[in-house]
């Protein structure tokens, strides 16, 4: 347990030495919620949504973003180059194994994650009074479950990628489509159909409907929790079944 | 009794046998070379021994211990400086330092290894900071760091400049002098010949040949080597005729005479009954080359 914390720790430690992934990870989400709600129509109440506004349906859309940038576009390069560089090798010559050093990087991607979500929230109550979930404890376990979803994509991608370049490339590209179908162009409600079908069996769709129920005090849909954990299980058995350490 | 101990060693890549049946044994306190050219096979032996690899065949005991069976016994017991292998940019020399002696039961002291490696004016600079020398100390720092017995060394100087070079070779030299018994990777004929104790000599595979480095040597003691710009044309046969001469080779303008016996004075007499003068002339003394040469038939230089 000691050499896990100690592992996070400078994780967590190198994490903060990037400008880049820091703003990135921890404050463009946020960010961009503030950008969004200094648009006048998106803080009226719109009778299309149901009475909600645009705002209120970005605050989950921009949380689940948030889980995407972390599990595709930086943790996928970190499990990469760790293997790239040797450093997972190296490890392997010491008394820790080198999984240890891929938990502390989950360990260190769970806390910024909801490190982000949290300040996400709090800029979203308290600058533009969008409600708190109503059933906090269903939003958490929709949290984890969608988070768990995107880990173990992105520790596929990881696993997948020769290099920490390639994975680099690869979680962009699948950056895109996954949040677009979480709805950060255009809301799940707005979306037709079709689009709204498709993006239920997305892990980032699925994600942002159960936030968003559970938001509203409801039970999320039998679909949506089946969705993500289809993802974390198909993702971690291809994970576990092409992962390299050298 | 022997601290490394490897039996009839087998490592194959798909249908390609990388080593095919490696023996050797390295006593405590001495610098043991596992020299040869690339792709010798080389590294896959010290990656058995260290336990990144499973052998096919034979078997390891390092410190009594089968690298397979108890990896965390062997990783208290002996540290390992790889080929290539990096460390996370922006970590500082500290902060490596503390994370690697945090992982042992018994760590060294770290901060007088970073005195001897002299790094301690490099504490607080990042990996991605240090010359590439200061990056070898700091590697060798961490497998060292354990208090290890054994430290496997693995390509240790190659890209290093001839200075760092020699530095590295006085403190692996203080290595084995602290009692850590080290077993050395290199395809330096120079290095093995100045750091080693005893060395076992590979080549595809195999081990061609297991002893000191001036045994390995006096095994083909006897031979010479002249080299000389002839003033005119020579026939070799004029030469190749002469029973102290055993080969005859042009290395451009130069004739290049190996032979044994007084093969000097044979030559000599050759080329001033036909009126050739040698000039440049050089009589080189046998090297561990040269063992090689005679121990596989090829030069290192010619495979590596």
């Amino acid at each position: 347990m000691n050499v896990l914390y100690r592992l996070t720790a400078t994780e967590t430690k190198l994490f903060f030495r990037e400008p880049t992934a820091v703003f990135f990870v921890l404050a463009f989400p946020s960010l961009l919620l503030v950008i969004l709600g200094f648009v006048p129509p998106f803080r009226e109440p719109n009778p299309d949504i149901g009475g909600l506004r645009v705002i209120d349906l970005y605050a989950p859309i921009v949380i689940t973003m948030a889980v995407g940038l972390l599990s595709l576009n930086m943790l996928p390069q970190l499990f990469a180059a760790y293997r790239e560089k040797g450093i997972l090798r190296r490890m392997a010559t010491t008394p820790v194994r080198p999984s240890a050093l891929l938990g502390a990087q989950l360990a260190m991607a769970v806390t910024l994650s909801v490190g982000s979500a949290l300040l996400i929230l709090a800029v979203a109550r308290l600058g533009f009074d969008v409600a708190l979930p109503d059933n906090l404890a269903v939003y958490l376990l929709m949290y984890v479950l969608c988070l768990l979803a995107m880990l173990t994509l992105g520790l596929l991608i990881g696993s997948l990628a020769p290099t920490a370049k390639g994975a680099a490339a690869i979680g962009s590209i699948l950056f895109f489509p996954v949040v677009f179908f979480a709805g950060l162009w255009l809301p799940r409600e707005q979306m037709p159909e079709v689009l709204r079908r498709i993006s239920d069996f997305t892990p980032l769709g699925a994600g942002v409907q159960s936030l968003q129920d559970a938001t509203a005090g409801h039970w999320p849909q039998l679909l949506h929790v089946a969705v993500m954990l289809g993802w974390t299980i198909v993702a971690g058995a291809l994970a576990a079944r092409y992962f390299r350490w050298e | 009794m022997a601290i490394i101990e490897v039996t009839d060693l087998v490592k194959r890549y798909g249908t390609h046998t990388a080593v095919g049946g490696v023996s050797f044994a390295v006593e405590p306190g001495e610098i043991f070379g596992i020299l040869g050219p690339n792709g010798a096979g080389k590294t896959t032996t010290v990656e058995c021994v260290e336990g990144l690899r499973r052998p096919d065949g034979g078997s390891i005991r390092v410190c009594g211990i089968d690298p397979q069976r108890d990896r965390g016994e062997l990783t208290q017991r002996l540290g390992a400086q790889l080929q290539a292998s990096e460390l996370p940019e922006k970590l500082t020399v500290r902060e490596v330092m503390e994370l690697y002696s945090s992982f042992y039961r018994a760590p060294a002291d770290w901060r007088r290894l970073i005195e001897m490696l002299r790094l301690e004016d490099k504490l607080g600079t990042q990996f991605r900071r240090l010359s590439g020398g200061q990056k070898q100390r700091l590697s060798i720092a961490l497998a060292l760091v354990g208090d290890p017995e054994v430290a496997v060394l693995d390509e240790l100087t190659t890209g290093l400049d001839p200075q760092a070079r020699r530095d590295t070779w006085e403190l692996i030299e203080s290595i084995r002098d602290r009692g850590v018994t080290v077993l050395l990777v290199t395809h330096f004929m120079e290095e093995a010949e100045r750091l080693c104790d005893r060395l076992a000599l590979i080549d595809a595979g195999r081990v061609v040949a297991v002893d000191s480095p001036a045994g390995l040597v006096a095994t083909v003691n006897d031979t010479q080597r002249l080299r000389f710009k002839p003033s005119a044309p020579l026939d070799h046969a004029l030469l190749t005729e002469l029973p102290e001469v055993t080969g005859v080779e042009r290395a451009g303008t130069q004739l290049v005479v190996t032979g044994t016996g007084n093969v000097l004075h044979a030559v000599t007499t050759v080329l001033a009954r036909n009126q050739v003068i040698a000039a440049d002339l050089r009589v080189e003394q046998t090297t561990l080359d040269d063992a090689f040469v005679a121990l596989t038939g090829r030069t290192l230089e010619e495979t590596s």
